[in-house]
């Protein structure tokens, strides 16, 4: 039984079809990519997924629970939590404090307001795993708003980890991230523990094709084509569409 | 616990732990119990502005709401607190203090579900209206509220059976001092819990916030609550303390005064209210009594003069004047605590 499954999603803005028929079935433990030239709809597929829109039609099953009707919150608990493509932290908190919420949050003491933050050792000690799994540690007592980007987008990803999700949405992760900081990200993307699923949206071929184990290809709000790296690598229509993408860039 | 785990509870203990300057603040502030007994009338008007302004931190500094309709639930609970006295529903000057700031806390959860929705500029018009509305409702039943005339004939009973509402104000003073005292442990408290910790990570980023799994709207829906309650808290203090209640507990004056309370002490840190009042109050009060007539427009000068400056870089010159201000109180502090030991031994 596949982890995440779409059936027949379709979001229309007015007239405008932004996705149509995009059913996706992804494995427990998967790298699944989705790729897609400009406007394909790889963000409304995305924002249809974290609920943060409503299909027009269609189904979205989550480990067996069909999570189309739930808000944004509840879904996360159910286990699929998501990095953004242009950073969404909070950026007077510190890493520490950042990472804190969201493992407190999952805990269930998010609503506890007698309590000292961190006075709980099950929360501090999960704290600690995370930042230091993503090299956040020297930096943890700083303003997010002063960290170098690198290390902002490392911690992006460190708070939807720290949601515990099953399914784990990484949105262009490495969008922007200049040269000398790309490898540290890119090795913790590597390291991602292998029994959570990851789901990457991404525009660099070369993170695709050396991570993802299986490619979805979305073009015009639709599903072109699902396969293996080198069946997608392979298929003249991918090549169709990047090239006349390229052509017309 | 593991080692590193260790290390950060201890960091957030110790970040939560309290500074040298709210130990000087809390021990000068019921130090002026005895040293200006002949002020404590302005003294008790400043505690109740301070617990007011507290309540409207809670939403402003920490949860991003902002709020120009304070004053419906300051003024709901001064008028329950006058009917329970006049009418010796509840005697009790404390058990009717809850009371009073229970109901407001009410309205606050009724009305919370109209703020929820829009932006800054809804919920200033939301706020305005719902406080604009009690403020016409009171005038209506003037047979209940006393209408233009106040809410007359109310008798305090003592404190605890014990301590009576002296003209003076003296025990007022000391009554209002301790809520107020007790309705900061309560806040404090709060802002250093997780639930505190959500409330500005949702004030700093909705989207982000529900993204990882926070309820937003329940979060604000309580902070919310529960500054309806602290603000009721302060009404009810003032009808208990003055035996009076009148029409413009619940006017828009009130509320717009508690904005700029704190504009001039800042929000998001808990002392700006407590701050901004006592400037507020004894700018207010020392401008009065120079131009007991334009006294306003020396205030609204004050006030645009904060502005254009920008709180920044007020803070930026005072810098200096604030680290050697803490510098004296850690030594005051780090003086006092052998003493206190000693002394504890003695016992």
């Amino acid at each position: 039984m596949p982890i995440l499954e779409t059936i027949g999603l379709e979001k229309r803005f007015g007239g405008i079809v932004a996705a149509h028929d995009v059913s996706l079935s992804i494995e427990k433990g998967a790298r699944h990519a989705l790729i897609g030239p400009n406007g394909a709809g790889k963000t409304t597929v995305i924002n249809l997924l974290t609920g943060v829109l409503r299909p027009t039609a269609g189904r979205i099953i989550l480990a067996g629970n069909d999570i189309t009707a739930l808000r944004p919150h509840q879904r996360v608990r159910l286990g699929m939590a998501r990095t953004f493509q242009i950073n969404q932290l909070f950026l007077d908190l510190t890493p520490l404090e950042t990472v804190g919420l969201a493992v407190s949050e999952r805990l269930g003491h998010g609503s506890d307001w007698w309590r000292l933050v961190g006075s709980r050792s099950a929360v501090t000690d999960e704290i600690v795993e995370i930042i230091e799994r993503f090299r956040l540690t020297d930096i943890m007592h700083e303003r997010t708003a002063i960290l170098p980007y690198g290390k902002q987008r490392l911690l992006e990803i460190a708070l939807a980890f720290a949601c515990r999700p099953q399914v784990l949405l990484l949105d262009e992760p490495a969008a922007g991230v200049p040269d000398a900081e790309r490898q540290e990200l890119l090795a913790t993307i590597g390291e991602l523990p292998a029994d959570v699923t990851v789901l990457l949206i991404e525009h660099d071929m070369d993170l695709v094709f050396s991570f993802a184990d299986r490619i979805s290809v979305l073009v015009n709000g639709g599903l072109l084509l699902d396969g293996a790296p080198e069946e997608v690598a392979r298929d003249p229509r991918v090549k169709a569409v990047y090239l006349g993408e390229e052509l017309d860039a | 616990m593991t080692e590193a785990g260790k290390e950060v509870s201890s960091y957030l203990a110790r970040r939560a732990r309290w500074s040298p300057f709210e130990i000087v603040f809390w021990v000068f502030a019921f130090a002026t119990i005895w040293l200006f007994p002949s002020k404590h009338l302005i003294l008790t008007e400043t505690a109740i502005l301070a617990l007011f302004a507290l309540s409207l931190d809670l939403i402003l500094g920490y949860a991003g709401i902002i709020s120009l309709g304070q004053a419906a639930f300051f003024g709901l609970a001064g008028y329950t607190a006058g009917l329970l006295a006049k009418y010796e529903i509840i005697n009790e000057p404390v058990v009717a203090l809850l009371a009073a700031g229970a109901v407001a806390a009410a309205l606050g959860f009724i009305t919370s579900f109209l703020v929820l929705r829009g932006s800054d500029l809804t919920r200033l018009m939301v706020t305005l209206g719902v406080a604009l509305m009690l403020g016409e409702l009171a005038n209506r039943f003037s047979n209940i509220t006393g209408g233009a005339d106040g809410l007359q004939g109310i008798s305090i009973a003592p404190i605890f059976g014990r301590f009576r509402f002296d003209m003076f104000g003296h025990n007022g003073y000391t009554y209002c001092l301790v809520v107020l005292f007790i309705c900061f442990l309560i806040a404090r408290r709060m802002i250093y819990s997780p639930f505190g910790l959500s409330l500005r990570s949702l004030k700093g980023n909705p989207l982000r916030a529900s993204a990882i799994g926070i309820p937003v709207n329940r979060r604000l829906i309580a902070i919310y609550t529960v500054s309806a309650g602290f603000a009721g808290i302060a009404g009810a203090l003032l009808t208990q303390v003055t035996a009076f209640c009148s029409l413009d507990v619940l006017s828009l004056e009130r509320s717009a005064d508690l904005l700029l309370v704190l504009i001039i002490g800042g929000t998001g840190y808990l002392y700006g209210g407590l701050i901004g009042a006592v400037i507020y109050k004894f700018l207010q009060d020392w401008l009065a009594s120079l131009t007991p007539q334009y006294w306003q427009f020396w205030i609204g000068f004050v006030l645009v003069v904060i502005v254009l400056i920008g709180r920044e870089r007020v803070e930026s010159w005072t810098t200096a004047a604030r680290a050697s201000i803490y510098r004296f109180c850690k030594q005051l502090v780090a003086r006092a605590a052998p003493a206190d030991s000693a002394a504890s031994k003695g016992h």
